[in-house]
């Protein structure tokens, strides 16, 4: 693998006083990178490896995706993950429908419109927003809704917190993509007398179409596997709950810390009988940690590749 | 591994190759070699790039906040004229209209965060009986906090994991631009792409039961350097600053990658090909070409890295160990609490307002401290541009 | 052509959306009906009936009673088909929080309310008449360690104390030796461990050190440990110090005694000055008997005597209390509540053991029920 990509390009026939220095350094070059890129392979072979050699076998069996964790202790087996992966999706489709036509919009004004003032205040306040941690946000929210307005807690504050993470990476994404759409196009629409409103949503827009798609995917990963919100905005609930707006909500993170609490050693684990005396048992958080853990590794993977589907549909169309 | 960032950190392009005299730099000097590079190559239809491989790398690219592109442009070319010549229709206000109210939005939504953070944390930082800023103290119910601690655990683990990093980073995005075999680069860019939305829980248990008890050795060799301060043996065995440093370097290693990724992809071919025709080898074209090429957006990734760094909450929480109330330690083998962790730590005791500003100060600490690293970044890059 | 385009993605999020819908009104129908997964292994099913309610219950605080009501729950919920209750393990700190600011029915907590910290004022607020501090849980706390070769030990206040105050060092420390004769104690470094985050826990150990070795401890308990003075390294939740302790020899550390159950811990005896007691759950419920309740009305606050002597009393405990309103403005809300409770409070005793927790002792358990026959 390495010796095949040493050599391609055709400076071997320059004949000069260094070439066998550079020869050697062109050597090392590729050797220290290609090394780099194996190095880095490692932890992320591991981990992936680690997630799904234990999940796996959580995830293939059909309860898994259709049962809850509603009365499920450590110590007993079944159960699925359900109830928190529905509460995921809703908490990030909702945060997506409320992003997504500000992000864009956001993008759009500053690629298209943005001149002056306002484009660099909201160019500077889009940088905050990126460097807002999750923490602080959640707190924010739970400062606005709970202490001031005096809310209850329920995912859709969640959603809300979760929309100060996806913003500033929507924005971004859109501004790089319309930057990207070429000048000409804009000009050749002008000059048929389109107007500019027409022109960024039938010419700019369709154009970066795929971009603007895949950023909004970027969005959905970031915060798909948010916690610190979950854990200060929602409770954690076994059972199914599909209402964003009241009452506890299960969450794939809200589950892999659920799960966390009794991970103990492994599945070897002890417990007490009845009389208190130490019995072997057998430890299911691991396995469900694990598994749980694996779903939204393949949930976030599914929206890429639907993502991918759709850009390609894109350029078909074209 | 140091040979990337050694290029990086040198000054203007020019003097990338001054140690190859027979190669005469101005030819490959800049971007505006060819004018028709950024639209042509931007639209994916560079046939070094198959179209489909276009969004994928933009993705992650993109999310940078610093505007590192292809482009020397202006983006309203040809709107400003259309706009300043006819009358404006409705329908064209009212989209306007539109984008610069959601613009507002954020601005006032960032507003909102500043100003409730402010407010939130001044009345705690007036109870404060300790300096806030240089003290080490942190007993939230004496009412006293100072942020030594944490800001420094905060830093050097952040340091730590972009020393890591970076370099290997750098790495990375070469092997997959111009090393790898094509059929290989592209699901190995996936792979990394997709270890980017791994949530940061799962790195914080894989960190500490799967990873931290296998970076013990590591830690053990490295005492035999215990002369210098940072390597001091602290008794930890894992849960350390040194463990932490090491998920969180995994944790941005796919930010710094994507980034680098992208801006290398975009060299434009022009670059390549004379370096190509001056002779070089493929290290020299690299140095010649890619990295001067890349370097704001490397600069870029690096710091949205950091960033990230700065800010991760719950797999530090998860990994590091708190230590002792003892004397201030340097060492990375020791345990630690950064902002974050901290909060997290604490987040059931926000019962009086005093309390919750307390750690709302400490929040507000963080988030002054990775918008100085944005403004940092974005301060750099407009300077390399002039330069270029 | 770009009609198209749009239609194609109105399309794909109108079908997940509709697939979300379609599936989880399904389920939602089919998971009351059905129990999910497999059965208990501790069942306690046996005793009492249960006189049912239904509606759904939120609540939520002290980790250390997760698994009792985990359990409890699991259990209530077989055999009331219409109620759903959710507890979530946030800390006792969120809990009191969360149940002042009306945000759960009932909250867990470590300690009862605190008057001098409004708490007691702020759910009188919320519940529009006096809360009820209700003694559920005995949770002990065990000193666990990890030495070569030892799998018994008798340990002192003081000399507990000392070693996490960093004065006693190694395990073959004379203070040790004096109290384990027949023990071949190691040269080993002490390794102490503690809770990184806030934890009732923490607050529990620190009370009992206070009470019983003050001249060591002189930090004010707390559920934060940064002012304990100790030594060594502290780390999130019960989960990661069992780990540690189960990874590190020569360690020690505090854990609620599942958790040192769980990775198979050795617990050490704890010698009040009545000779040393073991760590079960007789000794546990033993060490409440000596406990006199300060509250008045229905409520159960406890004032644990942390230093008793009483022989076969086991002294490092923490008691989990259900806080809950007298009366709850939704009277549907308020038989749920009470339901629940009073199932907690008898039948649902007998699960304790099997979960590492000891049950109230019956004069105590007689005065909770009691009080939970006046919530409505």
């Amino acid at each position: 693998m390495t010796t095949a990509v040493v050599e391609r390009g055709p400076g071997a026939s320059l004949a000069s006083p260094g070439r066998g220095r550079r020869k050697i350094k062109n050597g090392v070059a590729t050797t220290v990178i290609t090394l780099c890129f194996l190095v880095a392979l490692v932890p992320l072979v591991w981990l992936l490896w680690t997630v799904i050699s234990r999940g796996w076998h959580v995830i293939v069996k059909s309860s898994w995706w259709t049962g809850t964790e509603r009365g499920i202790g450590y110590r007993d087996p079944g159960g699925g993950a359900y109830h928190a992966i529905i509460g995921t999706l809703e908490q990030v489709a909702l945060c997506t429908v409320i992003s997504v036509p500000i992000g864009l919009l956001v993008g759009v004004y500053l690629v298209e419109y943005g001149r002056g003032a306002l484009s660099r205040v909201t160019s500077f306040m889009v940088d905050i927003l990126t460097g807002i941690p999750s923490i602080v946000a959640a707190l924010f929210i739970y400062a606005v809704f709970i202490t001031t307005l005096h809310g209850q807690r329920a995912a859709w504050l969640v959603s809300l917190a979760l929309v100060m993470l996806m913003l500033p990476v929507i924005v971004r994404t859109t501004e790089e993509m319309l930057k990207l759409v070429p000048n000409e196009l804009r000009e050749a629409s002008y000059a048929l007398g389109v107007r500019k409103w027409k022109t960024i949503l039938r010419v700019v827009m369709p154009t970066a179409f795929s971009g603007l798609i895949t950023g909004i995917v970027l969005g959905i990963a970031r915060v798909a596997g948010e916690t610190a919100p979950l854990l200060i905005l929602v409770g954690y609930a076994s059972g199914l709950n599909t209402n964003l707006f009241s009452g506890f909500q299960g969450s794939l993170p809200g589950m892999i810390n659920d799960q966390f609490t009794n991970l103990g050693s492994g599945n070897k684990a002890y417990g007490l009988d009845a009389n208190g005396n130490r019995v072997l048992i057998h430890n299911y958080a691991p396995d469900r940690l694990w598994g749980t853990a694996l779903t939204l590794v393949i949930i976030v993977m599914a929206l890429n590749l639907i993502a991918r589907l759709v850009g390609r549909f894109n350029k078909v169309a074209n | 591994m140091t040979d990337p960032t050694s290029t990086g950190a040198t000054g203007p392009r020019l003097t990338v190759n001054k140690d190859e005299p027979p190669l005469s730099p101005p030819s490959i000097a800049g971007e505006s070699v060819v004018p028709r590079g950024a639209g042509g190559d931007s639209l994916g239809d560079d046939p070094t790039a198959p179209p489909i491989d276009r969004p994928a790398s933009a993705v992650v690219g993109s999310a940078q906040p610093l505007g590192v592109s292809t482009l020397e442009k202006s983006p309203v070319l040809g709107a400003g004229s259309v706009a300043a010549g006819g009358k404006k229709q409705f329908a064209d206000r009212i989209f306007a209209g539109l984008a610069s109210g959601a613009s507002g939005f954020v601005i006032i939504l960032v507003a909102l965060v500043a100003v409730f953070l402010v407010i939130k944390a001044v009345p705690a930082l007036g109870d404060d009986k300790v300096n806030f800023l240089t003290s080490r103290d942190w007993d939230v119910a004496g009412h006293r906090f100072g942020i030594v601690d944490l800001l420094w655990v905060t830093v050097i683990i952040s340091i730590l994991a972009m020393a890591i990093a970076v370099p290997i980073s750098i790495g990375i995005a070469l092997f997959i631009t111009h090393y790898a075999p094509r059929r290989l680069a592209r699901p190995v860019a996936y792979v990394i792409d997709l270890l980017a939305a791994i949530p940061s829980i799962v790195y914080g248990i894989w960190g500490i039961i799967v990873l931290a008890p296998k970076l013990e050795p590591v830690q053990r060799a490295l005492y035999h350097l215990s002369g210098i301060p940072i390597f001091k043996n602290k008794g930890y065995t894992t849960g350390t600053i040194f463990d932490g440093g090491v998920v969180l370097a995994i944790m941005i290693l796919p930010i710094v990658t994507a980034i680098s990724r992208d801006v290398f992809e975009r060299t434009p071919r022009t670059n390549i090909e004379a370096a190509w025709a001056l002779g070089a080898t493929k290290w020299e074209m690299v140095r010649m070409a890619v990295l001067p090429y890349g370097r704001p957006g490397v600069i870029s990734g690096a710091m949205l890295g950091l960033g990230r760094a700065l800010g991760e909450t719950i797999a530090l929480y998860l990994i590091l160990s708190k230590p002792s109330a003892g004397p201030f330690s340097f060492s990375i083998f020791y345990g630690g609490e950064t902002f974050a962790s901290k909060i997290a730590n604490n987040a059931q005791e926000f019962s009086t307002p005093t309390q919750t500003g307390a750690y709302i100060a400490a929040g507000l600490v963080l988030f002054v401290l990775t918008f100085v690293v944005n403004a940092a970044a974005r301060w750099i890059v407009n300077r390399r541009r002039e330069f270029s | 052509m770009k009609l198209y385009r749009a239609g194609v993605i109105a399309g794909l999020i109108a079908g997940v959306v509709a697939l979300a819908a379609c599936s989880s009104t399904k389920n939602s129908g089919s998971s009351s009906t059905t129990p999910a997964g497999g059965a208990s292994t501790t069942g306690s099913s046996s005793s009492s009936t249960v006189d049912c309610a239904t509606g759904t219950l939120n609540a939520e605080g002290s980790t250390a009673q997760t698994n009792a009501m985990t359990q409890w729950i699991n259990d209530y919920q077989k055999k009331c088909g219409g109620a759903t209750i959710n507890y979530n393990p946030t800390g006792s700190g969120a809990g009191v929080k969360n149940f002042n600011a009306g945000q759960v029915d009932f909250g867990g907590s470590d300690s009862a309310l605190d008057p001098t910290k409004g708490e007691v004022a702020a759910a009188q607020k919320r519940c529009g008449a006096p809360a009820y501090d209700l003694p559920m849980v005995v949770g002990p706390i065990g000193v666990a360690f990890k030495v070569n070769g030892v799998d018994t030990l008798t340990m002192t206040p003081d000399v507990i104390a000392k070693i996490f105050a960093g004065k006693i060092s190694t395990w073959n420390d004379p203070a040790i030796k004096a109290l384990n004769s027949s023990a071949n104690l190691p040269a080993t470094k002490i390794t102490v461990f503690f809770r990184s985050d806030s934890s009732g826990t923490t607050q529990n150990f620190e009370k009992y050190l206070k009470a019983t070795a003050p001249t060591v401890f002189t930090a004010t308990p707390d559920k934060d440990s940064s002012k304990s003075g100790w030594v060594g390294q502290g780390k999130a939740k019960s989960q990661g110090v069992a780990q540690a302790i189960s990874t590190t020899e020569g360690s020690i550390g505090y854990v609620e005694y599942s958790f040192a159950v769980q990775d198979n811990l050795s617990v050490a005896a704890v010698d009040n000055g009545g000779g040393p007691v073991k760590l079960s759950k007789d000794t546990a419920s033993a060490a409440l008997s000596s406990a006199k309740v300060t509250g008045t009305g229905g409520d159960l606050t406890l004032k644990l005597d942390y230093a008793t002597k009483a022989a076969g009393a086991y002294p490092i405990i923490l008691v989990t209390y259900e806080i809950a309103c007298s009366k709850y403005t939704d009277a549907a809300k308020g038989k749920l509540v009470k339901s629940f409770l009073s199932y907690t409070a008898t039948g649902g005793q007998a699960a304790l053991p099997g979960l590492g927790y000891a049950p109230l002792p019956s004069d105590l358990q007689s005065k909770v029920t009691q009080s939970i026959a006046g919530i409505s």
